[in-house]
């Protein structure tokens, strides 16, 4: 630690205000309180201050998402192999690094146009660099298929960070969610490489896959009215999707690191799966009702609680949905909140034969609600408060 | 105002060159934003449409300016409507008449001209207070700024958006991913939504550059 700061003591001179690198100032400030704790307190007023800051609370949604990047990586290897028939004479740390050298170039690009748009703007606005990207940044190649090419990533990034971002003032401001601006994004601009069959599993450098080989994933079998997976597979995340979505296991670790160390929300992410489960069972109980074509009668009479292992739901609702910025504020409004994401989320997914996932268009659709459901919550209390004061005078 | 003024005195140019940059009818006075959504997709209509609105709103202008101390105040609205409407269907017939395809992709929108704020607006606010000539250069100065933010935006989206500028293919075919390339055309682009979202960045960088147009 003595060395790491020697060196910051040693570059600091040079930052100050008419040194020669003052423009690197807040790139310098931002890699200091990385490692220490930040040396200026407020001046005025009187401020409650406590060692986690916006850094290490970023820091530890990273950790709670460790598991699922590094079962993503190996899943990734895991999907590819099987496809090309050869997962039994493959060991573990092959189809781990395959996974690896698949996932790691989306990571670096992701980081390094991000941030260095962050840095940027910092720079330009004479703000300090604000950390909201680190987490943005590791979701962002989790939520993509993994045979996006990198360019794209790198569009959507920017895209993410300067219209989602930082036309709002930065960090702390935005309307939406980034990583889900960037996907969607990618969605409406790159269908082709976004959805159907070919993009979930990667075979790029593939000459050849074995018979009857299918790259779908449960979700758009699901909306084919073909509903065929196994559940353990699904709830262990061996299947095909997004890196990070697929398994159930790995982002219930998550949630259980977020809610222990009072991270994010539990009640957003409870309420989430309330409004799923509550529309899984109302769609059940409307299964047998005739009309229905069969293709979705199919995906009507889906046990409810299956809807919480395929597809993106459980990864939206312990990491996206739980966004304290995008999301609502109130602690009545997070209930409402998360119980219509989850709400729309099946909605989308069983009624809308368009979206096969409906996880990412609820979240960003509620985000935008999020703001007006705080506003009558608060409303609702000054009418309740006030209707007080009358009867008590 | 005395006849001697030149016809292009410095009052008269500003006329011109104000609604290009410091009171632009889309970026600035955010009049006829519908239009420059709908037919930006590719750069060939919007031309079309910029020289339609330049010279409806530049007749328009000076009939109402002819007209304007004969028109009696309560019934004004009902008399400019009647001179737009009339100048845009001789419009649409010229455009039906000369570039029939053109028209066909522009559809409703040349007969929306009737509804462009931007028109209302300068004849509300120029042309019943000013002399023809005044404001027939207004009428010009103003659809030239529509034209010009019709036009960046129609340029973006069509080169983004489809590959191509006026039709003609300026990314090659073999970069596409079908043909063995790695590029993809952004389909995002050729949706509304881009166009508004381009319009924001236009808007961004104008006040970026001219400081004077930021509110306090």
């Amino acid at each position: 630690m003595k060395f790491i700061k020697n060196i910051f003591e040693k570059t600091e001179p040079h930052v100050q205000k008419g040194a020669k690198f003052h423009w690197l100032h807040s790139v310098h400030e931002g890699f200091f309180t990385l490692f220490f704790v930040q040396k200026t307190t407020s001046k005025s007023g009187a401020h409650i201050h406590d060692y986690i800051d916006l850094k290490r609370t970023m820091g530890i949604v990273v950790l709670a998402l460790v598991p699922t990047v590094l079962f993503g990586m190996y899943n990734i290897g895991f999907q590819h192999f099987k496809a090309i028939g050869e997962l039994a004479s493959t060991g573990f740390f092959a189809i781990f690094f395959y996974g690896l050298l698949k996932v790691f170039p989306v990571i670096v690009v992701s980081y390094v146009v991000g941030l260095g748009i962050e840095f940027v703007f910092a720079q330009i606005r004479g703000h300090d660099i604000q950390e909201g990207f680190l987490v943005s940044g590791i979701l962002i190649p989790l939520v993509m298929p993994i045979e996006t090419p990198l360019w794209m990533i790198a569009v959507a990034t920017a895209f993410a960070v300067i219209i989602g971002k930082e036309v709002f003032g930065g960090t702390g401001m935005n309307i939406w969610n980034p990583a889900l601006v960037a996907r969607a994004f990618l969605f409406f601009a790159y269908p082709a490489q976004m959805s159907g069959e070919s993009v979930w599993v990667s075979l790029k450098d593939a000459d050849k896959v074995i018979d009857g080989f299918s790259g779908a994933t449960p979700m758009a079998n699901a909306a084919a009215g073909n509903i065929d997976f196994n559940i353990s597979d699904a709830f262990f995340g061996f299947i095909p999707g997004s890196v990070g979505e697929t398994s159930t296991l790995a982002i219930l670790i998550g949630a259980v690191i977020l809610i222990i160390t009072g991270i994010a929300s539990w009640k957003i992410m409870v309420s989430t799966v309330a409004g799923g489960v509550t529309l899984g069972l109302i769609l059940n109980a409307f299964a047998g009702s005739t009309g229905l074509s069969p293709n979705v009668a199919e995906y009507f009479s889906m046990p409810f609680w299956h809807h919480l292992i395929i597809g993106g739901f459980a990864f939206g609702a312990v990491f996206m949905a739980t966004d304290p910025v995008s999301g609502a504020q109130t602690e009545k409004g997070k209930w409402i909140y998360g119980f219509l994401i989850g709400f729309i989320a099946i909605l989308i997914r069983v009624i809308n034969p368009a979206f096969p996932e409906g996880m990412m268009l609820a979240i960003l659709i509620m985000n935008t609600f999020a703001p007006l459901i705080d506003h009558y919550v608060v409303q609702a209390n000054i009418k309740r408060r006030l209707k007080r004061v009358k009867v008590s005078s | 105002m005395s006849d001697k003024e030149p016809l292009f005195s410095k009052k008269n140019l500003k006329l011109l060159s104000d609604p290009l940059n410091s009171s632009n009818p889309i970026t600035v006075q955010v009049l006829g934003i519908c239009s420059a959504l709908a037919v930006t997709a590719q750069l060939k209509p919007a031309i079309v449409m910029s020289i339609s609105v330049i010279a409806v709103l530049a007749l328009s202008n000076v009939i109402i300016s002819l007209l304007r101390n004969t028109i009696p105040n309560r019934i004004r609205i009902i008399v400019q409507l009647v001179v737009i409407a009339a100048l845009v269907i001789l419009v649409d017939q010229v455009l039906k008449a000369f570039v029939y395809d053109v028209s066909k992709q522009l559809s409703v929108f040349v007969g929306l001209i009737i509804t462009n704020c931007i028109l209302m607006g300068r004849l509300e606010a120029f042309a019943l207070g000013n002399r023809p000539w005044q404001s027939f250069l207004d009428g010009i100065g103003n659809g030239a700024g529509y034209s010009v933010i019709l036009i960046i935006v129609a340029f973006f989206r069509e080169l983004l958006g489809s590959g191509s500028l006026l039709g003609f293919r300026i990314i090659p075919e073999s970069w596409y991913i079908a043909n063995g390339g790695f590029y993809s055309n952004n389909g995002m682009m050729i949706l509304p939504p881009m166009a508004l979202i381009t319009v924001g960045i236009i808007i961004w960088v104008q006040r970026y550059r001219n400081r004077n147009l930021i509110e306090n």
